[in-house]
């Protein structure tokens, strides 16, 4: 099954990948770390999971501003996830993503966090503030 | 998003690739915030700078920048450091520490900032114009700016205010806004507020009970001073996200607002709020430290501090931190003699939030500041225990 959602473009670029949500928000300073991918906020639901290649999805950044050079670090690592889908996103993201070339969509139609499940297959364009879901039939 | 055709070609790249994604990131932001345009700044002041702060994902970016050929086209200052640049070893920084930490430095010298090394331009020469529009960092630099002086800068963070200092641009958003300057919560304080911790605990009040809007603070009991208004600021944009208070006959909009008060929200700030904030923010009681300098101490800070301390009579290691132009003119006036006489220190370039302070040993301190206690309960896992400056000269006078 294929659903198709329309949102805001805010960093363009294409990015495709199986989907990491999260249902509360990511601080990147101190909470991943660039060498490897890792989420390492212990207090974070997703603690341990890789972001690499997967399209991410949560409500927002929190935390210190610095969090966009993590998102800087991640991608020189080779560590950075293939694209972000935020509810609605803030500066920390918004600039990490520029620095970092990842793309980002924002304000879908549908909430993000209920439509898409972990696992399902994510295709961004950040350009157009398009995303496509490909619902993991398991 | 309107671009004027320098602004396109900019972004298209023919003034450089560092350039170029700089000013993207400055039209993204504009985009997320729904600004209509882009804005020229009279000057920018960069935040994270402290190789604590910003790591080797920081460092990398600053040295992609600069190896990028990336300059500041407007005069531009620089946050408080990790250390002091000279005298590093003195304090038992690390090697790699400090290595690194001049690295970062000596890339944002390239690029052509000035190293202030300080969270208070204001104090050193950096006084805005009413109406400038300015892309500042440092939270309580920005809150000072707005409201004592009356500029205009949004609470940038460091890579924005990087962004900025290259193309000399920002995005007409939110500070830049005269619709956003208007007050949204009117605070009245009953009781006096009789010292700088008071009122820098006022000001983590304020921000508590707030945390999102601009503040319109009532006339109320206290010596108003630069010093005061420093501590004031710095407490509020501690605890909250303001960038902006006016304060009834004091800051340079408050007068211009009358019309503007009615059914506002109406916020009761009493002493025993303050205390309670106080009690929160103070966990420890046998302090081997006393950090003074934050936010950074103006000149006449210093020279109270080195009045009321004796030859050698510290129970305490005492450290102020100050910014370099503050320490010169201190060097002058024999202050920093006389603390360091009594066993003291004045370092410069750094603060007490930005410095590996646990690192090197420093578990238990006390403090004047709610900003200071704040971050190094969360950032450096100090214990603290807040005393305003008169407390302290009793205690240290007793010795």
């Amino acid at each position: 099954m294929k659903i198709k959602l329309k949102g805001r473009g805010i960093v363009e670029g294409l990015g495709k990948g199986k989907a990491l949500v999260a249902k509360s928000s990511i601080s990147f300073l101190g909470g991943v770390n660039p060498l490897n991918g890792l989420i390492i906020d212990k207090n974070h639901e997703l603690y341990g999971e890789t972001i690499t290649g997967k399209v991410l999805v949560f409500p927002f950044g929190k935390g210190s501003t610095v969090g966009s050079y993590t998102l800087y670090a991640l991608s020189k690592y080779g560590t950075k996830p293939a694209a972000i889908i935020n509810i609605e996103t803030e500066p920390i993201i918004a600039v990490g993503c520029v620095i970092a070339k990842i793309p980002l969509v924002d304000k879908l139609e549908k909430n993000p966090i209920e439509v898409i499940k972990n696992g399902d297959l994510v295709e961004v364009d950040g350009g157009k503030g398009l995303v496509t879901i490909y619902k993991n039939s398991n | 998003m309107y671009l004027s055709k320098i602004e396109e070609k900019m972004l298209d790249g023919e003034y450089g690739e560092a350039k170029a994604l700089a000013l993207k990131l400055i039209v993204t932001l504009g985009e997320v915030f729904k600004a209509k345009k882009l804005i020229s700044i009279e000057n920018a002041q960069i935040a994270g700078i402290s190789y604590k702060t910003i790591g080797d994902s920081g460092l990398e970016f600053i040295k992609d920048l600069y190896a990028k050929n990336a300059k500041f086209t407007v005069p531009t200052t620089l946050n408080p450091a990790g250390m002091d640049l000279e005298k590093w070893k003195e304090i038992g920084i690390p090697e790699d520490f400090a290595k690194k930490q001049l690295e970062i430095i000596s890339f944002l010298e390239g690029m052509g900032a000035e190293k202030t090394c300080s969270c208070t331009p204001y104090l050193i020469g950096v006084k805005p114009r009413f109406n400038a529009h300015l892309a500042w960092a440092e939270s309580s630099a920005v809150i000072f700016a707005n409201s004592i002086f009356g500029a205009k800068t949004n609470r940038e963070g460091g890579p924005s205010a990087l962004a900025s200092a290259i193309t000399g641009k920002t995005a007409m958003y939110g500070m830049h806004l005269k619709s956003e300057r208007k007050p949204t919560h009117i605070v009245k304080v009953e009781g006096s507020i009789i010292n700088e911790l008071e009122f820098s605990l006022l000001g983590y009040v304020i921000g508590e009970k707030i945390s999102k809007g601009v503040p319109f603070i009532n006339k109320f009991k206290g010596k108003i001073n630069l010093d005061n208004l420093k501590a004031l600021g710095a407490g509020i944009a501690t605890s909250s996200g303001i960038a902006l208070f006016h304060l009834e006959n004091i800051t340079p909009e408050a007068k211009t607002l009358k019309n503007n008060l009615k059914n506002l929200e109406k916020i009761i700030i009493e002493k025993k709020d303050i205390e309670k904030a106080r009690e929160k923010l103070s966990n420890e009681e046998s302090s081997t430290h006393i950090l003074l300098g934050c936010p950074h101490l103006s000149l006449n800070e210093l020279k109270k501090i080195a009045s009321f301390i004796k030859e050698k009579s510290l129970t305490k290691n005492l450290w102020c931190f100050t910014s370099r132009k503050i320490y010169e003119k201190a060097v002058k006036k024999g202050f920093v003699k006389k603390i360091e006489d009594a066993g003291g220190k004045v370092i410069k370039d750094t603060c007490m939030v930005v410095s590996p302070l646990e690192a090197i040993g420093v578990l238990k301190a006390q403090v004047n500041s709610s900003k200071a206690a704040y971050y190094l309960s969360s950032l450096s896992n100090i214990k603290v225990e807040l005393k305003p400056l008169e407390e302290i000269k009793k205690i240290e006078n007793k010795a």
